[in-house]
């Protein structure tokens, strides 16, 4: 750890950056005396339970909720048109708009087995629940689209689209150029990850508790991952003034992405508190959360890499499609996988094609590192590439990876590169573990038929983001000397078990000159600071900290002016430590920080001219874009051949987190992670039936990985500071992006003397390790698979389309041969309403364009401002332009559309984020 | 539903109630008493957050009836510190050990090893951790609870 500080502001002599100090929170939370969204009760609370879809997918004939209404202690019941009357606009976690119609209860149809259908509202959540129970539904049941197989052949799930495609980037082919390279390389590797839908499974489940203030004013308490993100997002969600919603979050028990967005139950209950006269709470039963809460990962990857005769790489291609469910939130293509799949590595050429897909299932939500496929399908791929190509798996990566000698540079998808470690972590952490050793004791023990293995793995990871996008903000902090000489700062962060009350207080007793325990943060309410988004995407420390130590250097600068003014004495010869004020050479002159805040306050004569009378100050940190974080881990593991069980028996992490603040806090975070990664990796899964029933639905199904199935972990510390105050970088979701390739490389090292785990299929159950073992499907997945597949193909050929039966054939379907459209004497001159798929969610634009002869030029309008274009092209009913945009960054966007009566259907290039659609109508 | 009187020690104090006979401990701990402490994660016995000590024993408040602990002695997380505020030795070993982040699992770890403890057991480190395994902590990877069982150990040699 770094104890000393490399870019230490000199004010206090004791340094608290760097100490393993213990919490602030501690000893609130070890008395129970957290304040959780269910421990709070207001007068006059009641509460409310859902009754939900039982199927996957129909339209919902009838409703009928009069038993449930005869019940006592039963107060209200609401439908979807009941909690209308309070009008929502749900949206993703980008505030953008859904661009499927969601509403928080289901209206006229159901999309998922866990649908909200109905709230009611009752004197006990017992009797809330009783009352749920009874209420009967009928439905008239429609084939539910489950797989992303189905997906792709199955009818769209969603009214008005045209697939069940939510997102789609990239290229539909290989570029020419790549093709060939990919071709005619020494070696063509593949690898293929089926990676299983995970529940984020806090141990505190999504509740609220929502009461209205008078006509202009509502305040909820929600479990979250930031209040200021939530109080945000249902202004604009209803339509109300931000000031008028106040959000308390004070303990949150943990969120791992799900908590980013308040989604249907949550809005459902928000929605009925503005129409209903008492404060009502809804607290989710495990049951519900692992049934009908949203949730994360169920990707599907294919990578082809191409190498050298001696392992330096020369190109690769993916395939990669995501389950979004039927109501993600924010429809995803997850363009990170892509952005982030090589930068670390010297790698010339990259293309891919990435899909999201809706279906008949829960709605997809972020979890801890939500673009981690990329270091999975890539580590693993290199490990087996090793084993074929004969090169050892370090030395593979050693000659491919980018070292700092090699910065700065640039990916081939046009990330700078220049502050990154992942070789000289690795090579810090081959220090630290004997190879050759390891290789030594596994031969051996392969003799007495015993199954070792070792798994190795590199990678970066983007953290402290801000600016890219509309959520990721800069973090607040602010500092004041309170009249008794003690600390407070109120800061835009907010923990859910990241101990950032008392991270921000080290950095700024360090930076203060005070001692930590003088110092208490404040956090968990948007009325307290200004916005932050909160703990995602693994930034609090990096730009919370840089904010508070900022904050605090200020704040000391503005006591030594006043020690100076007051003591005439020069401001160089003051100093501050442990909460007392020294003038160099006059130790008689020395003082508690208190008296100069007492004078600050409350004797203005006495101030310096033009000083602002009080001890406080504040500063928002804007940081740089991103800031890297790299890491290599070391995982050994034994195999039971018998069993196949796995038993992780060590554990390295080696990495670069810049500034230690606290270096509990920094390996919690890791182990956190890593533990999160062992339970993907073996244990969690959470699988749906033919009919769209989610099938795990209590922790006797849904296995989180308990003491016993995590190691010890060890950790080699290889920081090098950032470039941002105070040099930290962001380790909050690391250890679930690096953690499952590690484990899954030391399985695979383990059971090489048997076979490849050929298609990587998530968890790698004991069945699924015995099929390696005896070369055979012993777990069934090979048939489970095929057999779904030859499912797709019959539902494919069942549901033809009536040509009778009045449908209007697909606008693709009267597009003759060649793209060209039957009325090629229309023109796209005029007026439009387009949208434009982006990765971050649908953006609407309008356009205009004009027309003359075959040259095209117009404008796109959006609300951001307007942008003209000319030198366009229009033949054929084909538009062709290109514009050139600043924001998110300098792209050149590249049209291609296609006029088909009222209505334009096309691609966007969008240079390193791939292809987009585009689709519009006339306005 | 049928309604019952019970009665019982909470933390040393006399609490008396009238529950359905359906009531959890662990419910009528939370709401009827104000115990907040006591945390549930699962409501069906397997996560162990709702754990509390009664007449000696470790016991899942989830799966427990109220109506069950009728005249029993109950421990909850609160009762556990001194009157003072200094902290229980496992409640210390947990702090001084990094053993929790959100801190929701916490109250449960900390009175199975509180019973564990108790008086005059003296479990080994591996029977502390072999009762950790009924505990689900999604935070922490729980390696802090590991040095936690390893100093209640030692600290009980001593
Ligand atoms: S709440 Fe009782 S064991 Fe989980
Ligand atoms: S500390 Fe969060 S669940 Fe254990």
């Amino acid at each position: 750890m770094s104890e000393a500080d490399p870019q230490a502001h000199g004010i206090g002599a004791a340094r608290w950056i760097g100490k393993r100090v213990p919490r602030k929170e501690d000893a609130r939370l070890l008395t129970g005396r957290g304040q959780y969204t269910d421990d709070v009760t207001l007068p006059g609370t009641l509460h409310v339970a859902f009754a939900r879809s039982q199927i996957a997918r129909g339209n919902i004939v009838s409703i009928d909720t009069s038993a449930a209404l005869d019940i006592p202690g039963v107060h209200a019941m609401m439908l979807a048109k009941d909690i209308a009357r309070q009008p929502l606009t749900m949206m993703s976690f980008f505030f953008t708009p859904s661009e499927v119609p969601i509403t928080p209860l289901a209206d006229g149809y159901v999309q998922y087995v866990g649908d909200p259908l109905a709230l009611v509202i009752a004197e006990t959540r017992a009797i809330a629940e009783d009352a749920a129970a009874l209420i009967a539904v009928e439905y008239e049941e429609l084939e539910p689209v489950v797989t992303i197989a189905q997906a792709m052949t199955g009818e769209p799930i969603h009214p008005d689209t045209d697939s069940n495609v939510s997102v789609e980037m990239g290229d539909d082919e290989v570029p020419e150029q790549l093709a060939a390279t990919l071709e005619g390389a020494a070696h063509l590797i593949t690898q293929t990850v089926i990676h299983q839908r995970i529940s984020q499974a806090p141990m505190e489940n999504r509740a609220v508790l929502a009461t209205r203030e008078g006509p202009e004013e509502l305040t909820l308490y929600i479990t979250c991952q930031s209040p200021h993100n939530i109080a945000r997002w249902f202004s604009t969600a209803l339509g109300l003034p931000e000031g008028a919603i106040r959000v308390i979050a004070k303990d949150v028990g943990g969120s791992f992405g799900l908590k980013n967005t308040p989604w249907k139950e949550e809005c459902a209950v928000v929605c009925a508190a503005m129409l209903f006269p008492r404060p009502l709470k809804w607290t989710e039963d495990r049951y519900e959360a692992l049934t009908a809460s949203p949730q994360a990962r169920e990707q599907e990857i294919k990578l082809d890499v191409a190498f050298d005769d001696e392992g330096r790489l020369l190109g690769a291609h993916s395939i990669y499609d995501c389950n979004n469910g039927a109501y993600p939130q924010g429809a995803d293509a997850n363009i990170a996988v892509h952005m982030f799949m090589w930068p670390a590595y010297k790698m010339p050429a990259y293309s891919f094609l990435s899909r999201g897909w809706y279906t008949n299932t829960n709605g997809l939500a972020a979890y801890r590192g939500p673009w981690a496929m990329e270091s999975l399908v890539r580590e693993t791929l290199l490990d087996k590439a090793a084993r074929k190509i004969g090169i050892d798996p370090i030395e593979l990566r050693r000659r491919n990876l980018v070292y700092l000698s090699d910065q700065p540079s640039t990916s081939s998808m046009g990330i700078p590169v220049d502050d990154i470690t992942p070789g000289e972590c690795l090579d810090k952490l081959i220090q630290h573990f004997d190879v050759p050793a390891f290789r030594r004791e596994q031969a051996e023990a392969r003799q007495q038929g015993r199954y070792l293995g070792l798994g190795i793995a590199a990678y970066i990871e983007p953290t402290g983001s801000a600016g890219s996008m509309a959520p990721m903000t800069g973090e607040l902090a602010q500092v004041r000397i309170e009249p008794t000489g003690k600390v407070t700062a109120t800061m835009s962060t907010h923990s859910q078990g990241h101990g950032t009350a008392t991270t921000m207080a080290q950095c700024i007793a360090d930076r203060l000159g005070v001692r930590y325990e003088d110092v208490t943060v404040y956090e968990g309410d948007n009325t307290r600071g200004g916005f932050g988004p909160g703990a995602a995407g693994s930034r609090q420390g990096v730009i919370g900290g840089g904010a508070a130590i900022r904050a605090s250097e200020m704040l000391a600068d503005k006591v030594k002016t006043l020690a100076a003014h007051l003591y005439n004495a020069s401001v160089e010869s003051v100093s501050i430590e442990e909460g007392m004020v020294h003038v160099a050479g006059a130790p008689e002159m020395s003082r508690p920080i208190g008296e100069l805040a007492n004078i600050a306050y409350g004797e203005p004569h006495r101030l310096p001219p033009e000083f602002e009378a009080g001890l406080e100050v504040q500063f928002r940190y804007q940081p740089p874009p991103m800031t890297m974080t790299s890491a290599a881990h070391a995982c050994v593991v034994e195999v039971d051949a018998e069993t196949g069980f796995v038993k992780i028996l060590r554990w390295i992490a080696s990495e670069d987190c810049g500034t230690v603040i606290n270096p509990a806090v920094v390996e919690g975070q890791v182990a956190g992670g890593l533990a999160q990664a062992i339970g993907m990796v073996l244990l969690e899964d959470m699988p749906y039936d033919a009919r769209g029933n989610p099938t795990a639905a209590t922790f006797k199904d849904y296995l989180l990985p308990a003491i016993t199935d995590v190691p010890v972990f060890e950790y080699v510390h290889a920081n090098t500071p950032s470039k941002t105050i105070g040099g930290m970088r962001g380790v909050g979701e690391g250890g679930a992006i690096i953690g499952p390739p590690t484990l899954v490389n030391a399985i695979a090292d383990a059971l090489s003397p048997f076979g490849e785990i050929e298609e990587l299929v998530l968890p790698l159950t004991p069945a699924r390790i015995l099929d390696v073992i005896e070369q055979r499907d012993v777990s069934g997945t090979r048939a489970h698979r095929h057999g779904t597949a030859v499912e797709v193909a019959q539902m494919a050929d069942v549901p033809a389309p009536d040509p009778t039966s009045g449908q209007v054939p697909p606008v693709d379907a009267v597009v003759l041969p060649g793209g060209v459209h039957p009325a090629q004497d229309a023109t796209i001159a005029g007026d439009w309403n387009m949208v434009l798929k982006t990765p971050m969610g649908p953006q609407a634009m309008k356009a205009h364009f004009d027309v003359e002869g075959g040259a095209l030029s117009g404008y796109l309008e959006a609300p951001e401002g307007r942008q003209d274009f000319s030198g366009g092209t229009w033949s054929d009913g084909n538009a062709k332009f290109n514009l050139a945009v600043e924001k998110p960054m300098k792209i050149t966007l590249k049209y291609d559309l296609q006029l088909a009566g009222d209505a334009i259907t096309g691609k966007c290039k969008m240079g390193m984020f791939g292809t987009a659609k585009v689709s519009g109508e006339r306005s | 539903m049928s309604d019952h009187s019970i009665s019982m020690t909470i933390n040393g104090r006399r609490q008396t109630g009238t529950v359905e006979a359906r009531t959890s401990l662990g419910d009528f701990l939370r709401m009827d008493a104000g115990y907040t402490g006591v945390h549930l994660g699962c409501e069906h016995g397997v996560c162990g957050a709702c754990t509390v000590v009664v007449d000696g024993r470790a016991v899942r408040s989830c799966l427990v009836l109220a109506v069950q602990a009728d005249g029993s002695e109950v421990t909850t997380v609160e009762g556990l510190a001194d009157p003072e505020g200094t902290l229980h030795p496992v409640q210390q070993a947990m702090r001084d050990s990094h053993g929790l982040q959100c801190g929701f699992c916490t109250p449960g770890v900390v009175m199975t090893f509180a019973a564990l403890t108790a008086e005059d057991c003296k479990p080994t480190e591996d029977e502390l951790i072999a009762a950790m395994s009924g505990h689900i902590c999604r935070c922490t990877g729980y390696q802090g609870i590991r040095k936690a069982a390893k100093i209640l150990v030692e600290g009980g040699a001593a």
